[in-house]
């Protein structure tokens, strides 16, 4: 084939099918923020129950959380995901399905090498990472207040 | 023969294929070609507990069939050529376990049911076996697990990936019947033009096609036209319209004759799958399924196959590393002195 690499590339790359981003942002801003709207309702919801504020702000994301985690076990999280995009992938239950969906994959592996090894693959960098950077912004905190 | 220039094999002695079959889920039953596949599992499990012994016995079931509708009796069975995706080549180390037959794990990739082709007819042909068996398969579940995420995990595809098809496909060929037979065979060379992404791997393997068919063209002096089908693997969409446009390019116009495994397994706009199929079990089911019964019930009389294959690992993937592809093709004819004169 007479064409050098980078040509290759370009060549492919132009011709390609780009996502539909207009379309993928609006489905993602729709399904996100129903999802924050109803995150919303279920902390009102949780007020009226005469639970403490910081109670209820707990209760939020664990509720999120588990009925992220259930529709991942009922296999409809992905159907969900997939019209949905980056509006499921943002809010926690990205987070619980990026946990859940390993975790029942890999039970045929047994629970210590496959559940309990394999649990974390997706979102272990979040974890990571996320503890590193928050590491660093209590560092850097710290010393803006002896500075201060 | 041995002559470091030559890369297309003439087989003295064309086995003939006697006995073919394929196995597939529900997806692929779903498809197109849907009737002519011999067996499909709705479930996609097989009746097994994992998805990778699910395969296996996709596996096992496909070379099971393709033994009863050859009439071959499993004990004539001399070799099996085999291979998946699976790493190890686990599926059909498993799912050809209780034949006890002599076994060549194969791996190619999706290019391998064309090098397990290859390779068995070139035996049969220079008389180590008498009949010998062609297997491969993949699953959608058992790759994905590998090579991607976790099967309920919530994400978007991107247009130019293709679906790993559920499928298995077996072949035999015998040094005597009645026909397709594999006149031609040519091993491809890898080829690596710097494709990384891994949601388009047809642009990453449709280098490695034209590499071959180009070669194949000029070295024999035969035309496109003088086939009735160029059938490449499981370029899907993208690939098959690169090799299509390149090829061209080239002076080789394949358009009246080029198809693509991928892209008759699924039907494109209703089944979700993007740019078409893909996996060893694509061209193996689509070969098994609906070319070689097609060209035993006289539709086509020369078809010429190449299976393309990707030949990365996840962790090469994560390295950064281009794809390299790989292209080996097999020549099916009626005629078994292969030429192409009434086609």
């Amino acid at each position: 084939m007479n064409m050098d690499n980078n040509t290759y590339r370009k060549f492919v790359k132009a011709r390609a099918p780009k996502s539909p981003l207009a379309k993928d942002c609006f489905h993602a801003f729709l399904v996100g923020g129903l999802i924050c709207a109803f995150a919303q309702a279920l902390l009102e919801g949780f007020l009226t129950l005469e639970m403490t504020e910081e109670n209820a702000k707990t209760l939020v994301p664990v509720t999120l959380i588990f009925l992220a985690a259930l529709c991942t076990g009922l296999g409809v999280f992905d159907d969900i995901a997939k019209f949905a995009g980056a509006g499921t992938l943002v809010p926690i239950t990205g987070f619980a399905n990026a946990v859940a969906s390993p975790a029942i994959d890999d039970k045929s592996e047994g629970l210590v090498m496959g559940v309990g090894a394999q649990m974390f693959t997706i979102a272990g960098p979040v974890i990571v990472y996320g503890i590193l950077t928050s590491v660093l912004y209590g560092f850097c905190y710290w010393i803006w207040g002896m500075l201060m | 023969m041995g002559d470091a220039d030559v890369r297309v094999l003439s087989l003295k002695n064309p086995p003939s294929a006697v006995g073919f079959a394929a196995a597939v889920g529900q997806k692929e039953y779903e498809g197109p070609l849907g009737s002519e596949f011999d067996l499909h599992d709705e479930t996609g499990t097989f009746g097994m507990d994992t998805w990778e012994k699910s395969e296996s016995e996709m596996q096992r079931l496909a070379l099971n069939l393709a033994l009863s509708r050859g009439k071959c009796d499993p004990a004539s069975l001399e070799a099996v050529f085999a291979g998946d995706l699976m790493n190890q080549c686990t599926s059909s180390a498993y799912g050809l376990l209780g034949f006890g037959k002599p076994y060549f794990g194969l791996y190619g990739a999706c290019s391998t049911f064309a090098e397990a082709s290859m390779l068995a007819s070139a035996m049969i042909s220079a008389g180590y076996f008498q009949k010998a068996a062609a297997v491969s398969s993949s699953h959608f579940c058992s790759a994905e697990r590998q090579f991607r995420f976790p099967l309920e995990y919530g994400g978007q595809r991107a247009p130019t990936a293709q679906w790993t098809a559920t499928a298995a496909g077996a072949l035999i060929l015998c040094k005597e019947g009645k026909g397709p037979y594999i006149t031609e065979v040519m091993p491809g060379v890898i080829v690596d033009k710097g494709i990384n992404d891994i949601n388009n791997m047809g642009a990453a393997m449709a280098p490695a096609a034209i590499d071959s068919l180009c070669t194949y063209f000029t070295e024999t002096g035969k035309k496109p036209d003088d086939f009735d089908l160029i059938l490449t693997g499981d370029l899907g969409l993208e690939g098959h319209a690169i090799t299509l446009t390149l090829m061209k390019n080239q002076g080789f116009d394949m358009t009246r004759v080029y198809n693509d495994c991928g892209l008759l397994l699924y039907g494109k706009e209703s089944q979700d799958v993007h740019c078409g199929g893909s996996g060893c079990g694509c061209s193996a089911s689509v070969i098994c399924g609906h070319i070689l019964k097609g060209m035993a019930s006289g539709k086509w009389k020369n078809v010429l196959y190449l299976a393309t294959g990707a030949l990365m690992s996840p962790n090469s993937l994560k390295q950064g590393a281009a794809i390299p592809g790989i292209a080996h093709l097999v020549h099916f004819s009626m005629d078994r002195s292969g030429e192409n004169s009434d086609a």
